[in-house]
């Protein structure tokens, strides 16, 4: 299914959307992300693997400038990441980004929760902002929980809500930071669920992730992060079933 | 979503939790006496409380003599303002009830169970014989302003907007009609006096405080050098020196830095003074709040793409300063008390009248009425906004946790 997908997309779309030149990446004296260069087209679906402390989360991060770098260049559909702050709010209206901690707003209802930022951001109308969430809470899911708080929301409910509320600015790139880590086992699979829909709707995501299963089924191409760099690049094929680094060996070894 | 693991039949109908068996002996016997040490400590607290309780009571009816406080009553809540033109004083106090009226019909709860303690504290005024007839006739007016104000209220169109506006304007509306700036005889700053300049003095430094706190915490995390350095050094010194200097210099320091011939009176410099004072502490409240937040909270705001004016107005003030309401309102409440400070520095707040009325030789001695008069008032206000303080956190504990 994977296979198809790409093709569809690569077909109609096809060109590059994120591309990352030579990232690098200090916090203090210890150097996280080296030479990172990575280059994604729309619609692509690309899991990044990777064992803990890697820098995959600190690269992903880079993407929308949570995460200022130090080296290198990054370009989010054309626009150049630099210091300047209007570019990096342009770029940050393009990407929406999924926490592992759910990071919703404790004191806003669902349904504000999602539609603060095309009101403000966007400057739509409320009643426009308020339908069009209704119909995300609807994709993803929960439509009855648009007036509790997050508080009230099971953990997998909560991020399905994150979901939904990065998808409310319509963004050409969707950035999951292991959206699945922080919850009980038997809600990963609702969120799982969720993205796989997402993926399948043709919206370019870039996915640091635990959960192979999801990498192998979903995933266009997959990139294993070590000791901040990039390992190996590959189709979950080539990736999963015939490694070509030792290191990569290694990881598969230890997870699978 | 609703998964539950158990089958069918072991379902049960939910029991009730058993109640309490406990009588009056019992939850004696259980609070008050549950152990040999604890029945001793029962039986000194309730003499102690006796003793207390017969003393102040016996005091308070037989051998205090209130003349003291019911002659100089118009002393204590107005200071010397002048007589014929104590209409403005009561018509301020309207307005102040009409806004409590239309609030409390309009949004109930606290401001409800405030406003009825407004009209009970009227209510009693204009029962006490000491009250002149004109007072009582302007209470009157205002218990029935509360009154109207609640009942039309919630019926009023646009009722919140024309109520909020009202509060905005309120204060500069009062300024101006107590001192009357041209349009009515003017009423020199240096005879007002007694509980309406505690007021005023308190309301100016709270209010005024809180804009200028919160830029100033904003500022001391601020990534620029010169911001964050200027509001630490500020911060710093302002909570490093006490409040009485502060107001001497406010009254000696300030003329010289104006231009000649430009003069501020005395009770504005105060005002100033007790305003930066209290931005300093407010600063350090609300840094307190934003160091509550998570750091995830800022990044979803930015990653949604909000900007950081945004982001602080929807998303990091609300959270930040619900997390330290008790402090602020603390910080509140220690301001109003410390207003009395200024009667030192010549300024005849609700302390400063007690001083003179005390001084005068036809009460000579009856100084602990007065003082226990004015802690009575001072609680009564103060009390009131830890109250408000306690309900709002509640009122806005929605969904957390």
């Amino acid at each position: 299914m994977a296979q198809t997908k790409l093709q569809v997309t690569k077909a109609k779309e096809g060109e590059e959307i994120i591309a990352c030149d030579k990232v690098n990446k200090w916090f203090g004296s210890l150097h996280v992300l080296k030479d990172v260069s990575l280059s994604v087209t729309k619609g692509e679906v690309v899991v990044i693997l990777g064992p803990s402390g890697s820098g995959k989360s600190t690269f992903i991060r880079t993407i929308n400038a949570l995460e200022e770098i130090q080296k290198g260049q990054i370009h989010i559909d054309g626009i150049n990441l630099s210091h300047d702050v209007k570019n990096i709010e342009a770029i940050r209206r393009e990407t929406g980004m999924v926490f592992q901690q759910f990071n919703l707003f404790p004191h806003m209802t669902i349904l504000k929760n999602i539609t603060l930022a095309p009101i403000w951001v966007r400057k739509k109308p409320k009643a426009e902002a308020e339908k069009e969430a209704f119909e995300l809470l609807e994709r993803v899911g929960i439509p009855e929980q648009a007036h509790k708080y997050p508080g009230q929301l099971s953990g997998g409910q909560q991020q399905r809500v994150a979901i939904a509320r990065a998808l409310a600015m319509q963004p050409e790139i969707m950035l999951f930071d292991e959206p699945t880590s922080a919850l009980d086992p038997e809600m990963i699979k609702e969120v799982l669920d969720v993205m796989k829909e997402l993926a399948r709707s043709g919206i370019t995501m870039l996915v640091v992730t635990h959960e192979m299963g999801f990498a192998r089924e979903v995933a266009d191409r997959i990139v294993l992060f070590d000791e901040g760099e990039i390992i190996e690049t590959g189709t979950p094929t080539e990736l999963f079933d015939n490694p070509q680094h030792e290191r990569t060996k290694l990881f598969l070894s230890q997870i699978l | 979503m609703s998964s539950s693991l158990k089958p069918e039949e072991s379902v049960k109908q939910t029991l009730e939790p058993p109640k309490s068996t406990l009588g009056i002996n019992g939850w004696l016997k259980k609070n008050l006496f549950n152990s040999f040490f604890n029945s001793i400590l029962t039986v000194v607290s309730v003499l102690v409380i006796y003793f207390i309780l017969k003393g102040s009571i016996t005091w308070v009816f037989t051998t205090a003599q209130w003349a003291v406080v019911t002659e100089n009553y118009r002393l204590f809540m107005v200071g010397q303002y002048t007589i014929d033109q104590l209409w403005r004083v009561w018509t301020c106090l309207g307005f102040v009830s009409l806004l409590f009226g239309l609030s409390a019909g309009i949004w109930k709860g606290t401001i409800r169970n405030l406003s009825i303690v407004l009209m009970l504290l009227y209510l009693v005024h204009t029962i006490v014989p000491f009250v002149s007839s004109t007072g009582k006739m302007w209470l009157a007016i205002n218990i029935a302003i509360i009154l109207a104000g609640y009942f039309i209220g919630p019926r009023l169109p646009k009722s919140k907007a024309i109520t909020l506006v009202g509060w905005f304007i309120s204060f500069p509306l009062i300024i101006f009609l107590l001192n009357g700036f041209g349009v009515f005889s003017p009423v020199k700053t240096n005879i007002w006096g007694g509980l309406l300049l505690t007021l005023l003095i308190s309301v100016v430094a709270i209010l005024g405080s809180f804009p200028i706190g919160i830029l100033l915490a904003l500022g001391r995390t601020s990534k620029l050098p010169i911001i964050k350095y200027f509001c630490i050094t500020y911060i710093e010194i302002i909570r490093g020196i006490p409040l009485i200097t502060v107001f001497f210099m406010a009254q000696i320091m300030i003329p010289l830095f104006l231009p000649e011939g430009f003069e501020i009176n005395n009770v504005i410099r105060v005002m100033i003074g007790a305003t930066l004072f209290t931005a300093a502490y407010m600063a350090e409240n609300v840094r307190g709040g934003l160091q509550s937040l998570q750091r995830g909270q800022f990044e979803a705001a930015k990653a949604i793409g909000l900007n950081p004016v945004h982001s602080m107005a929807f998303i990091i003030m609300p959270q930040a300063l619900r997390a330290v309401i008790p402090a602020i309102v603390g910080q509140s409440i220690s301001m109003f008390k410390d207003t009395t400070l200024v009667a030192i520095v010549g300024l005849i707040d609700l302390l400063g009248i007690a001083q003179t009325v005390k001084a005068n030789p036809e009460f000579l001695g009856r100084h602990m009425e007065v003082y226990v008069f004015i802690a009575l008032v001072y609680w009564v206000i103060a009390y009131s906004m830890s109250y408000s303080s306690r309900r709002l956190e509640k009122s806005l504990g929605v969904g957390e946790r």
